[in-house]
């Protein structure tokens, strides 16, 4: 049995995990056994079919959900034995989340929507936060449009806004579920390139499920998983 | 808290059609009972106003056992001139009278020499009476008051009475009245003025000078029927009745009871019912207000949690705690309150003041071309916008739960 102890270079270390939903009387086993560890500043894709358990561990793994059995330990804390109300403060603490649908908030200009976790996550200054949502619609290539709303934003912008949003608490761990399935592709590579970008720029590590090969790609590290069981663990080289 | 509410005024502005029906709604609700308030509260203040100051005074000492009989205005239940004086002696210490009037009150019977009817007469000291009622002296719509509103050998008749016997001031009448004894006196008087009837006990009473109804009683002794009593408010009335009471109450009957009794107006004008009807009516029309600001803004709280179920899955997600997302919803159900109820202050100022550029007449019993002057206190403004506030977050409260203890998968799930 793997020993959870404390390593600065992993961000995820799962043992044996399992996710089991029960429908009705059916229980109906989403993760089986999966054990895997990410180290910090790395770019993982969660790759496999429909239904192959992706979107659970990524939610578990983004505290969203907890693990039937096994053990997960997200930046050195047991995520696992995290109520609803400490989940929540771990996640605004730490965590960044980056939807395949966006998920701004329409009544929100791009700069507010990078700013609403600094508001009303964190609650930091206002000369801080106008600073940090500055910094990160250069970093994202979107100053120009910080004034729009999600409306009349294009699809590719919309997502910068979203990665930047999801950068501006100094996330640790950026988790992203299907986060170019709404793109083209050069939109797609785009995003994805400047999510390498980011990881290069501030060392955070990003996470993401999909099931699109040619994006599969141009993560470093993949796991796959058929079936709820992590069937492949590859880490790759890019130039 | 700023910046909470801040978003949630930019929520709020998202679906604006809706914000703007549910905020008029509010504001109808808000407007309907403020200039309900208002206009009620003029009439009450009115016909109350007519009452206390020119017939009954604001309270008034009897006798123990008058009030009961006063429809016969019994002699026997007379206040003796102890009891006067120890009447005279607590209003004279209270700091919330302004002045009395000792009246003594009897039937009699009213002949102009061709005809003859009853009459219900009070004997006053027009000095007193004048200070204690001063509406009584506008009461006069024919005659004149200029030398004082009563002089000795003269009568005012009520209207009804001058009409139906076609007299006019200076028209000479005669007054026969019954004594305690059972024996009979009659005197001749001179008519100074016509008295225009008003609503409510003694509303169509004669007057003449207390001497002269003593005399005309034969009355040996200084007694009065009644004290009318003026305070410098009508709001000192419970306080001052409390007062006199206890000032009067060490004058005792035989047994034991105090010889004296303190009534407010409210115990002696059936108007006090109708008071109390219009304040009832006040209280329902308040818990229409409740009801209408309950049932709009839950509905328009429930379709907000509904509409927003993956943005609020967001927001959860990304770890916005569960007590700011019940905050962030509360806070929109409270502005709608706050909104409709700063609108509808607005509107309903505007109309009080409309009402008393344009005055509205009305007829009361009959009492012909009142004017209601309407008025909005800031005490009634804060009491519904506080009921509206309160009640909009009430409203809020189960779907700014529902949207806090939302699961975020369930959530972003949501199509």
């Amino acid at each position: 049995m793997m020993n959870l102890g404390p390593d600065p270079a992993l961000v995820v270390r799962a043992q044996a995990l399992s996710k089991t939903y029960q429908a009705g009387a059916l229980a109906v086993p989403a993760l089986r056994e999966a054990s895997f560890t990410i180290e910090r500043g790395s770019l993982v894709a969660f790759v496999g079919p429909s239904g192959s358990g992706k979107s659970t561990l990524l939610n578990m793994v983004g505290c969203l959900d907890h693990p039937s059995s096994g053990k997960l330990e997200v930046l050195g804390t047991d995520v696992a034995s995290l109520d609803r109300r400490a989940a929540a403060d771990f996640r605004g603490a730490n965590l960044g989340f980056i939807f395949q649908d966006f998920n701004l908030i329409p009544v929100l200009s791009a700069a507010e929507n990078i700013e609403y976790p600094l508001l009303m996550v964190q609650n930091r200054p206002p000369a801080e936060r106008r600073a940090r949502v500055m910094e990160l619609l250069e970093a994202v290539g979107m100053r120009e449009q910080a004034g729009k709303r999600p409306d009349q934003l294009s699809g590719g912008q919309k997502q910068r806004v979203a990665v930047a949003r999801a950068l501006a608490s100094r996330a640790k761990l950026v988790l992203a579920d299907e986060p170019t399935a709404n793109l083209d592709h050069d939109t797609a590579y785009r995003i994805l390139g400047l999510m390498k970008k980011m990881r290069d720029e501030s060392g955070t590590t990003f996470v993401f499920s999909t099931h699109d090969p040619k994006i599969v790609n141009e993560a470093e590290v993949v796991l796959t998983l058929e079936d709820g069981r992590l069937v492949g663990n590859e880490a790759k080289r890019h130039g | 808290m700023a910046k909470v509410l801040w978003l949630a005024a930019r929520n709020l502005a998202r679906y604006w059609r809706r914000t703007l029906l549910t905020s008029g709604l509010i504001i109808l609700g808000v407007v309907a009972v403020l200039l309900f308030i208002a206009v009620s509260g003029s009439f009450k203040g009115l016909i109350v106003g007519q009452i206390t100051d020119s017939m009954l005074g604001h309270l008034q000492l009897h006798r123990r056992g008058y009030v009961a009989s006063i429809d016969n205005l019994p002699l026997n239940l007379n206040m003796k001139p102890q009891a006067v004086a120890a009447a005279d002696k607590a209003l004279g210490a209270d700091p919330a009278v302004v002045a009395w009037s000792p009246r003594l009150k009897f039937g009699a019977m009213f002949s102009n020499f061709t005809e003859t009817t009853s009459i219900r007469l009070n004997g006053v000291l027009p000095e007193r009476e004048a200070a204690a009622m001063p509406m009584l002296a506008r009461r006069v719509v024919q005659g004149s008051v200029a030398s004082g509103l009563l002089e000795r050998g003269k009568v005012l008749v009520p209207e009804i009475l001058a009409r139906g016997m076609k007299l006019k001031p200076g028209d000479t009448v005669v007054l026969v009245a019954t004594n305690l004894d059972g024996s009979v006196n009659g005197q001749t008087f001179v008519v100074q003025g016509v008295l225009g009837d008003v609503t409510g006990p003694g509303g169509r009473d004669g007057y003449v000078h207390l001497e002269d109804a003593r005399q005309l009683l034969r009355m040996t002794e200084a007694e009065v029927s009644e004290i009318a009593v003026r305070l410098k408010d009508l709001g000192l009335l419970p306080q001052a009745k409390a007062r006199l009471e206890e000032a009067v109450s060490g004058l005792r009957n035989p047994q034991g009871e105090s010889v004296l009794q303190v009534h407010g107006w409210d115990q002696l004008s059936p108007f006090a019912n109708i008071a109390r009807m219009i304040d009832l009516l006040d209280v329902f029309i308040r818990v229409m207000l409740v009801g209408i600001v309950l049932i709009a803004v839950m509905n328009v709280m429930i379709m907000a949690v509904y509409e927003r179920i993956r943005e609020i899955g967001m927001i959860a997600a990304i770890g916005t705690p569960p007590r700011r997302i019940l905050a962030l919803f509360l806070a929109e159900g409270a502005l709608l309150g706050l909104a409709g109820t700063l609108i509808g202050v607005v509107l309903s100022l505007a109309a009080v003041h409309a009402l008393n550029v344009w005055p509205v007449h009305f007829t009361f019993g009959r009492d012909q071309q009142l004017v209601l002057a309407p008025s909005l206190a800031a005490g009634d403004a804060l009491v519904v916008g506080a009921i509206v506030v309160v009640m909009a977050i009430l409203a809020s409260l189960q779907p700014a739960w529902k949207a806090a203890r939302m699961d975020p998968i369930t959530a972003l799930r949501h199509v």
